[in-house]
């Protein structure tokens, strides 16, 4: 089976609705979000709802700390330009949107394979997972064979070795790599909605189970209007800017 | 990890196991066979992981088990199944006929001749890996077969490294992995992702074909490895004074410790051991004695004089130094149609610094030839046209070294050109349109011929056309 990852939407309507169209057409079969439904971007209750609207026909979606802070219940900690843009987002979900973000778990399990927005020894906390000292942080946390998470909009790929070692690699997009068994993997898949590491498309990956091979996606999206949207609801310039960069 | 071991007679997944054909210091090797691939003839590749369990052969295992099912075409086994360790790890593929290099070690000194037969197969069978992103690591006599049809097969990619997959290898172990006589400098200081670490293992292999001796021995410890950073090997012609210079430029060329100073590409090598006559002499050819004591120990002691080695794409490699082949016609060129291909020569030039050019130019001959290149006429001709080519090429002023000229004698100049690009391999073709004539009507275009069959790209130049021109 085919499953769509994708983390980090923040409310970006055009690369989301980009990346979801993409991806049925390779066929996923099964939808897995991975947190940061909402925040920074214009568009955070079509979004949500789309989101919703997937969740209830089979799909998983797992808290971001945007969404967490999006329903009131952040612990604080983040930027003046993201907190702005979270006080905008809370004036624009409906009660059923935030109940929905709301209700998420901070992880899910599915077979030998887990889903969380950040660092899994302690979700709630945001850790980022970035350098290999992270990813092994996270890797004595679960059994799970492969780890699959987002937060850092920089698409990676960690690995334990035989020899107990870290591996760590930067995905090349479109190239399979296979997560061989029976080591474990922890996979940080980049944005959909706003893309860091200097490539503008946004990113999700597809997990072909049967073959035990994850490929990084890159799709190209009508960055001008998901900017101009930014602009239009008087969010902050520099979100609008950095998606024309991708950083 | 203690699991049964398999023996001959097991099944596992349909495949059954026959003979052990070989013992390997990380991997045992098995016939095998299976009911829905009747008479197929396949390997089973199983590690070894009972005797000392050595972590690198589970590695080594893995980093295959990834590498094989992305690699096709004729220089490498095909992949036939794989399962992991989760239960019985085994990797299933080809067996290619016939025996590798290693029994040829029995014959050598090899004539120079056949040394660069066999060299230009392997560098062709490298060109076609390197193009696929993988950098083998262990080029040697044993890993390499040859197919009925003449191509070289490189086998064993335990050691190798895929510049778009993790590299499990070089996490792993601190110390470098390779066979000690044909490891290069490089790889002995840790570095996995250099394209040219294969050329120097050729080099290596080259010089041990041609001398019968190994250019650096085989040591044993890692103070034994380091010392090709700075003492060279004998020159080959020292030890053998039949060895053509050409031969010992390329060979000494490969050996290069630093290896910006090695042939930019596999293709290239390739190009040269075909072509003798193309191989552009330095002092290398020349050489007749290792260097000095104190060049040697310049070499160690000063940091200036270490090379520094860096990580690179194999592919990325390839595509930065193309094989250009410029195809000239000397009968009926006009002057405006020559300039615009010199022009458009020169412009492609700038982007490309490893680029190697070469200008072909075709002889037509008689349907019945029979060979008149013997002949005092034919040779002649020849060479008329090869100082013609030449003086083609003059106002290109293309650096000394990286241009080469060949006149190719044949019956039909697009079927020349297309089997050139083919074997050599030729990256980008630039060939010119012919002007419209009754000969073109007739006898057609070879620049379209060439645009729709070659394997590569190819330019077909055309000068911008006046208006009274395309009116007439």
């Amino acid at each position: 089976m085919l499953i769509a990852l994708m983390a980090d939407l923040h409310a970006n309507r055009e690369a989301f609705a980009a990346c979801l169209d993409h991806a049925e057409r390779q066929g996923a079969g099964r939808f897995v979000f991975l947190g940061d439904a909402v925040g920074y971007g214009a568009d955070p209750e079509w979004v949500t709802e789309t989101v919703m609207a997937r969740v209830a026909r089979g799909a998983l979606a797992v808290l971001g700390n945007h969404d967490e802070a999006a329903v009131g219940r952040g612990r604080g900690g983040m930027n003046a330009t993201a907190e702005a843009a979270i006080a905008w987002t809370r004036s624009r979900l409906s009660s059923e949107a935030a109940g929905f973000l709301a209700s998420l778990p901070l992880e899910a399990e599915e077979e030998d394979r887990l889903y969380v927005h950040a660092d899994a020894s302690d979700p709630g906390r945001w850790h980022y997972v970035a350098e290999p000292d992270d990813a092994r942080r996270s890797l004595e946390a679960t059994e799970a064979q492969a780890t699959f998470c987002g937060h850092t909009h920089v698409p990676a790929l960690f690995g334990i070795t035989a020899a107990a070692k870290l591996a760590s690699f930067r995905p090349v997009p479109s190239v399979p790599v296979p997560l061989v068994r029976p080591r474990q993997w922890i996979a940080v898949l980049g944005a959909v909605g706003q893309p860091r590491d200097g490539d503008p498309a946004a990113c999700y990956g597809m997990l072909d189970t049967g073959r035990g091979e994850l490929t990084w996606v890159r799709v190209p999206y009508d960055v001008e209007t998901a900017a101009g949207k930014i602009r239009a609801a008087g969010l902050p310039e520099s979100l609008a800017l950095r998606l024309h960069r991708g950083r | 990890m203690s699991r049964p071991r398999l023996a001959k007679g097991d099944t596992i997944d349909g495949f059954m196991v026959g003979d052990l054909v070989h013992k390997g210091g990380m991997a045992l090797l098995y016939e095998t066979a299976h009911p829905d691939r009747p008479g197929e003839p396949m390997l089973m590749k199983v590690p070894r992981l009972f005797e000392g369990e050595d972590p690198a052969a589970i590695v080594s295992f893995e980093m295959e088990q990834m590498i094989l099912p992305r690699l096709s075409g004729p220089h490498v086994p095909r992949f036939v199944a794989a399962a992991g360790f989760e239960r019985q790890p085994y990797l299933v593929m080809e067996r290619v006929p016939g025996p590798s290099l290693l029994p040829r070690l029995q014959e050598l000194p090899l004539p120079a001749a056949e040394v660069a037969a066999t060299g230009a197969r392997i560098a062709a069978a490298l060109d076609a890996l390197h193009r696929q992103h993988v950098v083998h690591l262990d080029v040697k006599p044993s890993n390499i077969l040859h197919r009925p049809t003449g191509e070289a097969v490189l086998v064993d990619f335990g050691l190798s490294h895929h510049a778009q997959l993790p590299d499990l290898m070089e996490e792993e172990f601190r110390l470098p992995y390779g066979t000690a006589p044909y490891m290069a400098p490089e790889q002995v200081m840790g570095v996995r992702t250099e394209p040219r670490s294969d050329l120097f293992a050729l080099g290596a292999l080259l010089y041990f074909f041609t001398t019968g001796t190994r250019p650096f021995g085989d040591p044993q410890r890692m103070s034994g490895l380091k010392r090709r950073l700075w003492r060279d090997p004998q020159p080959p012609r020292r030890l053998r004074p039949d060895c053509p210079p050409w031969l010992q430029e390329v060979i000494l060329r490969c050996l290069e410790v630093d290896p910006e100073r090695r042939h930019p590409t596999a293709a290239q090598l390739a190009f040269d051991l075909r072509h003798p006559d193309a191989v552009a002499l330095t002092p290398r050819a020349a050489k007749e004695r290792r260097d000095g004591f104190g060049e040697v120990l310049r070499r160690r002691f000063n940091p200036e004089a270490q090379p520094r080695f860096r990580r690179r794409d194999p592919a990325a490699q390839v595509d930065a130094a193309p094989i250009v082949a410029v195809a000239v016609d000397l009968t009926e060129q006009p002057p405006a149609l020559a300039e615009a291909m010199r022009a458009t020569v020169r412009r492609l030039l700038p982007t490309l610094p490893g680029a190697r050019v070469a200008c072909l130019n075709v002889l037509r001959t008689n349907r019945v030839m029979l060979d008149t290149t013997l002949d005092a006429e034919g040779r002649n001709k020849h060479a008329q046209r090869l100082a013609e080519l030449r003086h083609w090429a003059e106002p290109m002023r293309l650096p000394e070294g990286r241009a080469t000229f060949h006149v190719l004698e044949a019956v039909s100049p697009a079927a020349a050109l297309l089997e050139y690009a083919t074997v050599n391999p030729v990256d980008h073709m630039v060939l010119g349109a012919r002007c419209r004539s009754v000969r073109r009507k007739l006898l057609g275009s070879v620049s379209g011929e060439v645009a729709a069959q070659a394997p590569c790209t190819v330019t077909v130049v055309r000068p911008r056309q006046v208006e009274e021109d395309a009116a007439a």
